[in-house]
């Protein structure tokens, strides 16, 4: 059975060997959780980038939430908003889109251009 | 909304967006009432009386980006369809509850759904909140509290990844020693 003294064995292992999460100069994950993104899939796709991020530990990426972003007919969406504030939009995200925009995007740095909102607005 | 831990996620966005620093959730099951009673009370600024009156309202709504709010109608609807209902309770300035209720054995009722990750997620987000959890079956009752988690943990952050990991498996612990057998999707 869990219990409240694990943290303590969480915290001395953290503060000794593992990197702790900071939020200094790093980009920053949005997801939209109003009930349009809730309904159509978002915490599913927060689950899968919160557990991408701590597979690679990535510990500078902050994963927030917001309400309806406007565009409910491309939900489930996230917004990744770079250190600079420039932002990509991503749209009809799964949790499979959400490891590959952790490992390319995230880790990498490349954009994963056919995810965003602007190759989705070209097929229509 | 497949079950009831999203449309919990969906009332939490709201106290959220309300700008609320502390945040209830309270979720009751009374067997023997067959009742299932889920409630979020927050400390955020709250409505007037005008816009309380509204609010169920799905064409009513205070965001600029879509004209349309379907959170609480949904929970409602999803409510009243097993013969329970949903109040919503608002002091301008001070916060806001919101209680539904729900009829357990009720055909129609939607399952619990993960409670845990709905929780997990919120805290992953918005780690700055003071969350409570309270879970209770009238016998015994199961108290999760941030602040007491922040306090054990000293310098390292509460959305630490091995940490939502942590509450993730202490909640579903406690939803399985609390519910099981209350609740027919939960099994003791």
């Amino acid at each position: 059975m869990k219990s409240l003294a694990e943290l303590e064995e969480i915290r001395r292992k953290t503060l000794e060997q593992i990197s702790m999460r900071t939020n200094k100069n790093s980009m920053r994950i949005v997801v939209g959780m109003a009930t349009c993104g809730i309904a159509a899939g978002a915490r599913p796709v927060m689950n899968a980038l919160l557990e991408q991020l701590k597979k690679r530990n990535v510990n500078d990426v902050s994963v927030t939430m917001t309400g309806c972003i406007g565009v409910c007919k491309f939900e489930p969406i996230i917004e990744v908003i770079n250190p600079d504030g420039s932002k990509v939009t991503y749209v009809r995200m799964t949790p499979e889109k959400a490891e590959r925009i952790v490992a390319e995007h995230i880790v990498n740095g490349r954009v994963c251009i056919d995810y965003t909102i602007g190759a989705a607005e070209d097929k229509k | 909304m497949r079950d009831l831990s999203l449309h919990l996620m969906d009332i939490i966005q709201n106290s959220i967006s309300a700008d609320a620093a502390r945040i209830d959730i309270r979720i009751l099951v009374n067997s023997a009432q067959d009742e299932l009673k889920i409630e979020v009370t927050d400390n955020g600024r709250g409505m007037d009386k005008e816009l309380l009156a509204k609010v169920s309202d799905p064409f009513s709504t205070t965001r600029t980006t879509r004209r349309i709010g379907l959170g609480i109608p949904l929970f409602r609807a999803s409510a009243q369809r097993t013969g329970g209902d949903l109040t919503v309770d608002s002091d301008k300035g001070k916060g806001t509850t919101v209680t539904a209720l729900l009829k357990i054995r009720n055909i129609d009722r939607p399952p619990l759904g993960d409670i845990a990750e709905t929780v997990v997620n919120v805290i992953a987000a918005k780690p700055e909140i003071q969350w409570n959890l309270f879970l209770d079956n009238i016998k015994e009752e199961f108290v999760f509290d941030s602040n007491e988690v922040k306090s054990r943990l000293g310098d390292v952050p509460i959305n630490q990844f091995e940490v939502l990991t942590w509450i993730k498996e202490f909640i579903n612990e406690a939803i399985t020693r609390i519910f099981g057998g209350e609740l027919d999707e939960i099994i003791g």
